[in-house]
């Protein structure tokens, strides 16, 4: 069962096509988040299916029903706008009362509605409060409840959490994710920033150029990328030009741009000889020490960038690449100036043509 | 040191603004209340008490002249709003960046133009020989020459023309500053556009209704020209019962009173409007 589907759906601003013939389901109860930089449709996307733009071709349903007649106030899919867009003139009750009230519910169970929804929240008794005497991370879950009060079929989140510092950020993906449990609603959600994508979904589309490039459960895009701009937006990566020297099996012979020559796996569509690629390695595959032939690059460490168990190790190669070094803790106890090797499994160097994406 | 010299550039910054408004706003206002409770028992001998005032509740061409002024401005003021609002909006929200600035310049055009020679191009076109009562004679509506002049529906119209621009600016302000994702959020909600205007657009707006309508109500109240040239001797505005003691009977005490009484009484109105739409001054004229 399918809450939300879109089916070739494009949407074009004069020349510039926005939305580029995106296709995806999500199924019902589940976290889908859509992952992309800035500028790549995924906003467009997001208010054809609230309604506020008409795609140019395509179909929108909603619980099996297309909804592309349907105003926007008519459809029941809700929306936590980028700055939540709460409204400053009512209290915090009042803010969600205002769906009941245009849904026509009888007076006497507004306000039980709005004490029950308050309370999933957690955040009991604010009913009389005014917006602006609420914290940052509180208005977040009076815009959620604003929402979630009129039991949508789907939830848009249009990146709710930009606006919030880092330490409540962290906080908010988790609590989110567990809002989201609480109320077993399918919850769609835009964001740029992969770490808020890969921790909450149960399934992310990585969109690009306004097409998706790749949709999986987060794990999956993680480890198995099917293109380079996966690859290198997904987490971080060491990414190295080069052309392919030779294909043979499984492995690829490439040679880098900086004169060394290393062995990697081609990605899904496959490499031709004398191509222009790109290697991905991750800096947790990277460890220090000598490997196997093709899979080892030596150079200097050039500086230690320590952050607990996201410590780098940064190291320049002979050719002058800065390659970034997973050091847990800083256990390898290299110091800066030392002469070191570097070696990863040959499998995780995923290799993509250039601009092929 | 430095406290001083901030003391000393406060000082110097608002004298300027202090000498104005105590010379040309406070002292007059004072001169004016003190001859209003002046009263005249022979030639260059007065009394003081309230004598004026009792004058004025005795003669009710008097207080009905007031009443009436009330109630146009009133009327001004509100018909004001109903076609000031949607110029504003168009302006504020649904106008491109580019030609917001021009839309609003077009606005100001009529301010280049004198009053008194706007009052006269409303006179040339409804005048019995005007432009409009020539051009539905030659259309064939009406058989001979009409007076449009000199009735209250012209001088409602002539005045709402006048004020209608200070309901205007601060009303752009309001509504420049509502971020459009409010009005999405409301029909997101499942909000009518009757509802999104009801219970969004205007409560926003609020401070800015309550602001041009205090200005547009005050000017209209105080308007001279306007009623007497488009209403001639019919036009009963309470401007030109002050005028007229002032300067035709030279009676300065009755022209004090009323001058007082315009003051306190369009105040009185505004108080109430206050009152009723639950505003208060610090939250609609005085906002940043």
């Amino acid at each position: 069962m399918y809450d939300l589907r879109c089916e070739n759906v494009t949407k074009r601003f004069g020349d510039f096509t926005a939305v580029n013939n995106v296709s995806f389901d999500i199924p019902s109860g589940s976290f889908f988040s859509i992952l992309g930089p800035s500028g790549c449709g995924k906003t467009t996307l997001m208010r054809m299916i609230a309604g506020f733009e008409t795609p140019d071709e395509g179909d929108i349903l909603i619980k099996g029903r297309s909804v592309l007649k349907d105003a926007p106030n008519k459809r029941n899919v809700k929306m936590v706008f980028q700055h939540l867009a709460l409204f400053p003139m009512m209290t915090v009750g009042e803010n969600i009362a205002y769906g009941l009230r245009c849904r026509g519910d009888a007076r006497s169970e507004i306000g039980g509605r709005v004490k029950a929804v308050l309370e999933r929240v957690g955040l009991p008794g604010v009913e009389d409060k005014q917006i602006s005497q609420l914290s940052g991370g509180q208005k977040q879950r009076i815009a959620i409840a604003r929402c979630m009060v009129l039991e949508p079929d789907v939830l848009l989140l249009d990146e709710p959490l930009g606006a919030l510092d880092l330490k409540l950020r962290e906080h908010m993906k988790i609590e989110l994710k567990q809002l989201q449990h609480q109320f077993e609603t399918t919850f769609l959600y835009i964001t740029h920033d992969q770490s808020e994508a890969l921790v909450m979904s149960d399934n992310v589309a990585v969109m690009n150029a306004g097409r998706f490039e790749q949709i999986g459960p987060p794990k999956e895009l993680y480890e198995n990328p099917v293109s380079g701009f996966v690859a290198g937006f997904v987490g971080d990566s060491n990414r190295w030009s080069g052309r392919v020297d030779r294909v043979s099996g499984g492995t690829a012979r490439i040679a880098l741009d900086g004169g060394e020559t290393v062995l990697g796996t081609p990605g899904a569509g496959g490499l031709t000889d004398a191509s222009e690629v790109e290697v991905f390695v991750r800096p947790e595959a990277i460890s220090v020490g000598k490997g196997d032939e093709g899979c080892t690059l030596s150079g200097t460490v050039d500086s230690l960038l320590f952050n607990g168990a996201n410590s780098r190790i940064l190291v320049r190669t002979n050719s002058g690449k800065l390659i970034e070094v997973a050091d847990q803790a800083g256990v390898s106890g290299v110091a800066e100036g030392d002469a070191i090797d570097i070696h990863w499994p040959g499998h995780l160097a995923l290799c993509f043509g250039k601009g092929a994406a | 040191m430095r406290s001083d010299a901030g003391k000393l550039s406060l000082i110097l910054l608002m004298a300027p603004f202090a000498l104005w408004i105590l010379l040309l706003i406070v002292l007059p206002q004072l001169g004016i209340g003190y001859v209003s409770l002046r009263e005249k028992v022979g030639p260059g001998q007065f009394t003081f008490g309230f004598g004026n005032y009792l004058d004025f509740l005795g003669e009710p061409i008097y207080w009905n002249t007031l009443l009436r002024t009330a109630w146009m401005s009133i009327l001004v003021t509100i018909l004001a709003l109903l076609v000031g609002f949607p110029v504003a909006y168009y302006i504020a929200k649904m106008a491109r960046q580019r030609s917001r600035a021009a839309l609003f310049l077009l606005c100001l055009i009529p301010l280049w133009v004198s009053d008194l020679v706007r009052a006269f191009g409303w006179i040339v076109l409804l005048r019995e020989t005007g432009l409009v009562s020539g051009a539905l004679q030659w259309a064939g509506l009406i058989s001979g020459p009409v007076e449009l002049l000199y009735n209250d529906v012209t001088v409602v119209i002539g005045l709402v023309y006048t004020v209608v621009l200070f309901m205007i600016v601060p009303l752009v302000s309001t509504l420049d500053g509502m971020d459009d994702a409010l009005l999405e959020a409301g029909y997101n909600l499942g909000g009518s556009r009757l509802t999104v205007f009801r219970r969004i657009i205007v409560p926003y707006a609020m401070p800015g209704i309550v602001a041009g309508c205090i200005i547009t109500f005050m000017l209209t109240a105080g308007s001279y020209l306007t009623p007497i040239l488009l209403g001639g001797k019919n036009s009963s505005w309470f401007t030109e019962q002050i005028y007229n003691q002032f300067i035709t009977r030279y009676n300065w005490e009755a022209g004090a009173t009323f001058g007082v009484l315009l003051l306190g009484f369009t105040s009185l109105v505004i108080w109430l409007g206050l009152k009723l739409t639950g505003q208060s001054l610090a939250t609609t004229v005085a906002k940043d």
